[in-house]
């Protein structure tokens, strides 16, 4: 079958390079504040962290 | 012959032009944020001392899960928000977001709301906050939407349930105090969307959504709006006398229930023409003022009772 597409694969218009960044830099300050929170919340229960009440 | 048609198959995949504001939007902010209000008062009513940090936590997980809801409805109902104004400019509809991204985003965000809250805070609340997700998505949205003209009705537990969540947040168990405000809640929801039902009407006709003033016509609307209303004000004013909330809680309630309640009777009695809509329109703006007025006024009280608990 003969391939249709540049030798160089897909290339991004400048549109999706900016909206793709843009939803990168989402998704790490989303971890962030998921990896902040264990952090403070486990400060805050200390040891009482590991009892979880049903 | 190839089994496979190669010319059917897309070459180039599709690449998402959609930004961080598409994926806030599909999380219905509005919405967002009248549950996290209505949280925060279960939470600040709850008995006992709760860290700033776990109520922080508790009440960012219920607004993901709320904000998870919001996209995994927009999933389901993609096909008839194309169809209706209000709802045309919505992520889906506009092709900025596909359906199966809005499903990965909801199943997500569900996820971690609920996990987050139950290792963190306590499982209690965290399967309360599964089941409200749950409730929203499948009871309301794919099995009561599309069904019945009953939707909003049954379908309004899942909006009232956020200051129920909060309360298992800080308590671990429940209160009749919770109830009472899901109560609130549930009994605000038919009038507050019956009034919206009314004057957009057209557009629920058009994408086949049984609402009552399509399935039942105006009139019956505008009786059942009054009859939740009477129902709502007497429900909402209750808890002082039973002694459950404090005086100015019960004036206000008093108060806001009197207008509310002289709003339904407008809309009941005016049924044609422009002055029809009006009162339909003022209808619905107040009901939100009405709830937000009696939640505020919780609010007001937790916190004047924590500044000065001697004069309380």
């Amino acid at each position: 079958m003969e391939d249709k597409r540049e030798p160089d694969g897909i290339v991004l218009t400048e549109a999706q390079k900016k909206s793709r960044r843009e939803r990168s830099i989402a998704i790490a300050l989303a971890l962030g504040v998921l990896v902040v929170l264990f952090f403070a919340v486990t400060i805050v229960k200390g040891p009482a962290v590991l009892v979880r009440p049903m | 012959m190839s089994v496979v048609d190669h010319n059917a198959i897309e070459l180039s995949p599709r690449i998402s032009e959609a930004d961080v504001a598409d994926y806030i939007a599909l999380l219905k902010p509005r919405v967002m944020s009248l549950v996290i209000f209505t949280a925060l008062v279960g939470l600040a009513m709850a008995p006992g001392h709760f860290h700033p940090v776990l109520a922080f936590t508790s009440l960012l997980c219920i607004a993901v899960g709320a904000g998870a809801s919001g996209a995994l409805n927009m999933w389901y109902e993609s096909d008839i928000d194309a169809l209706m104004t209000r709802t045309a400019n919505r992520p889906i509809p506009r092709g900025r977001i596909t359906r199966p991204e809005a499903l990965t985003f909801g199943m997500t965000l569900a996820f971690f709301s609920v996990m987050t809250l139950g290792i963190l805070i306590n499982w209690f609340a965290g399967a309360l906050l599964a089941f409200t997700i749950f409730f929203y998505v499948v009871i309301y949205t794919i099995a009561l939407k599309r069904w019945t003209a009953q939707n909003i009705v049954i379908g309004g537990a899942a909006g009232a349930l956020p200051p129920v969540v909060a309360w298992a947040a800080a308590t671990g168990s429940l209160s009749v105090e919770p109830l009472l405000l899901f109560l609130i809640i549930f009994f605000w929801t038919p009038p507050h969307f019956w009034a919206l039902a009314l004057f957009r009407s057209d557009d629920y006709a058009r994408a086949g959504v049984p609402m009552l003033p399509v399935v039942a016509g105006p009139d019956a609307t505008r009786l059942q709006i009054l009859l939740y209303t009477i129902v709502l004000v007497a429900i909402a004013f209750a808890p002082w006398p039973l002694g459950y909330f404090d005086a100015v809680y019960g004036v206000t309630s008093l108060l806001l229930g009197g207008a509310m309640l002289a709003l339904a009777v407008n809309v009941y009695r005016r049924r044609e023409g422009t002055e029809a809509r009006r009162a339909t329109r003022k209808l619905f703006a107040f009901s939100i003022l009405y709830l937000f007025g009696l939640f505020a006024t919780l609010l007001l009280e937790v916190v004047a009772r924590a500044l000065a608990p001697s004069i309380w």
